[in-house]
């Protein structure tokens, strides 16, 4: 039995590790360093419509345990991802996760519509939540109704199951979260960035170019964690989980908050092997804690009635 | 190939003012050949701070499976590098990006090689692997302050080397530009790392010649997927280069300065 092995909407994956979009590009740069095959899903980095340059630099600043990015949705655009990058992902035993991101509903059902036919795509992950746009991307993540309107669209045309993408910028996420799962999303992945910001203190100027950015990694874990604990409380639908994993252990948190797969970012850019690393470590991990299968975890931390975790340690 | 590994620290010293040279030892040398190269550390194992720094590599020995970085300490990430001491490991990712064409430059003609601050390290390698080809090298240094001179005696056992700084507290006062125009320095190829301005300046000034420049840029992953360190490419909107692993040396015009 693969202990790791988890089912979703649309993925049958082989282990509940992806790397997150935005962190990855198309896999080409850490196809040199490991075989992709190794990893459950890949969610690619955000694809609009149109080619996009993205910002100017600088578009990264580090913060306390974690960095704050600005990119822009830099891609080659829809028509560039299924003719070029899709094809070569094909040479791995890889399900991936399309993101598709956009400035107008329009956008959106469009690529979404034309991405959802690649052979390899087996799910979408529509980006409601990027804070680095200056159209749309999160005005589409905070307010529900319009959230649940573009799913909806979305769904009408996607020929794969279709994942939410939820904005941690905002006040009340269950309320966003229901609104989705209503209007008939698959799953929900969480979280995105937190805006945030730097200044240079020799200039008193913001550091990156675009002023504010996306705040990611281990800073932003706790957070993540309180959002999943809530969410998966109150929607039935499966929640891939990030924000800050960067070991076996944060994993294990993920999916005792409530999580059923999880996803690596910003790690990847401190550790571009720590997917395969947290691959290989989990089954140890399972062992000290008395887990048989990792699904086991899922919303441990909450659900009634079950035992207390026994560690072996 | 690309390795992450555990490297360890052979010397540590403060060679000018908050500038340092590190040697490291390890099987990835063996990986490392083309100068202008870089390494990405990972300078605390925890999650403070948590990007890698890039550095470039100044000088390969691979018989001693050694490798020398100088680097400055400005930063948090630098300064606790700084206290590192010999015997401690380094978490080394690399060796990344594409170094300098030696091909550009064939046997006895000449290569002008331009450093400006902490740009000038890895000229240095590459200043030895030319002159191992019979290439003939001259080399201009820029530094701010005198404080802040690095390198001059190595550089000069190579070649003809001029140092200029700009407050002129050392060497001839002025930026490169002015030292290669006052000894009207004739050349094949240039190479030059060092601040965008300088690059631009040299652009300018030699703009139908064979220059390769090596450019620095804030970086997140180091090796081309988080599309933090890109440039413009000429006459268009949407066309780019990644820093980090299209260059960090690209032939003048090549990318937007």
């Amino acid at each position: 039995m693969n202990r790791l092995a988890v089912e979703l909407p649309g993925l049958s994956l082989k282990n509940p590790i992806m790397p997150a979009s935005g962190c990855f590009g198309f896999g080409r740069e850490y196809a040199r360093l490991y075989d992709l095959s190794q990893l459950g899903a890949i969610m690619i980095k955000a694809t609009t419509l149109e080619p996009r340059f993205g910002n100017l630099t600088p578009r990264v600043a580090e913060t306390p345990s974690g960095m704050l990015n600005a990119i822009g949705l830099q891609n080659p655009g829809v028509e560039k991802v299924l003719s070029e990058e899709l094809p070569w992902l094909e040479q791995f035993d890889v399900p991936i996760i399309a993101n598709v991101a956009g400035t107008t509903m329009e956008d959106y059902v469009q690529v979404a519509k034309e991405i959802s036919k690649a052979p390899n795509v087996h799910a979408l992950e529509l980006n409601i939540s990027c804070p680095n746009v200056k159209k749309g991307g999160i005005a589409f993540g905070t307010i529900p109704e319009v959230a649940a309107e573009l799913t909806k669209l979305v769904k009408e045309v996607s020929e794969v199951p279709v994942y939410v993408k939820l904005s941690p910028n905002i006040t009340n996420i269950v309320e966003m979260a229901k609104a989705i799962e209503e209007a008939g999303a698959d799953g929900l992945t969480m979280i995105n960035t937190l805006i945030g910001m730097r200044i240079d203190i020799k200039n008193a100027a913001p550091i990156l170019a675009n002023r504010t950015g996306g705040l990611s990694g281990p800073a932003i874990k706790p957070i993540a964690i309180r959002m999943i604990y809530e969410v998966s409380q109150a929607v039935s639908i499966p929640i891939i989980g990030m924000g800050g994993i960067q070991s076996a252990e944060d994993v294990i948190e993920f999916f005792y908050a409530g999580a059923s797969a999880v996803a690596v970012g910003t790690a990847n850019f401190v550790d571009p092997f720590v997917c395969p690393n947290i691959i290989e470590e989990l089954p140890t991990l399972l062992d000290k804690l008395g887990v048989n299968h990792i699904s086991e975890c899922t919303g441990r931390s909450w659900r009634k009635g079950e035992p207390s975790v026994y560690c072996g340690a | 190939m690309i390795r992450k590994e555990q490297m360890s620290i052979v010397a540590h010293e403060r060679i000018a003012n908050n500038i340092y040279r590190i040697v490291l030892t390890g099987g990835l040398v063996s990986e490392m050949n083309t100068p202008g190269q870089f390494v990405h550390i990972k300078i605390e194992a925890q999650a403070e701070p948590l990007l890698r720094r890039p550095i470039s590599i100044c000088e390969i020995n691979q018989e001693r499976k050694q490798f020398t970085m100088i680097y400055r300490k400005e930063g948090i990430g630098t300064s606790i590098l700084a206290e590192k001491m010999p015997g401690e490991m380094l978490d080394i990712l690399g060796p990344l990006g594409n170094g300098f064409p030696l091909e550009a430059v064939e046997k006895g003609q000449t290569a002008l090689l331009v450093g400006g601050g902490i740009g000038v390290p890895p000229l240095y390698e590459l200043s030895k692997q030319l002159v191992k080809k019979g290439v003939y090298v001259v080399h201009v240094l820029g530094f701010q302050h005198k404080d802040v001179v690095f390198l001059e005696n190595e550089f000069a056992k190579l070649g003809e080397t001029y140092v200029a700084t700009v407050d002129g507290s050392y060497g001839i006062k002025g930026f490169v530009t002015d030292v290669i125009a006052a000894h009207s320095l004739s050349f094949d190829v240039l190479y030059s790392c060092g601040p965008k301005p300088m690059l631009r300046a040299l652009e300018q000034v030699f703009p139908n010649k064979n220059v390769y420049l090596s450019l620095e840029e804030r970086m997140g992953c180091g090796i081309g997927a988080c599309f933090a360190c890109v440039c413009r490419v000429p006459n268009s909107d949407t066309a780019y280069r990644k820093v980090c692993s299209d260059g960090p040396v690209f032939k003048a015009g090549e990318v937007i300065l």
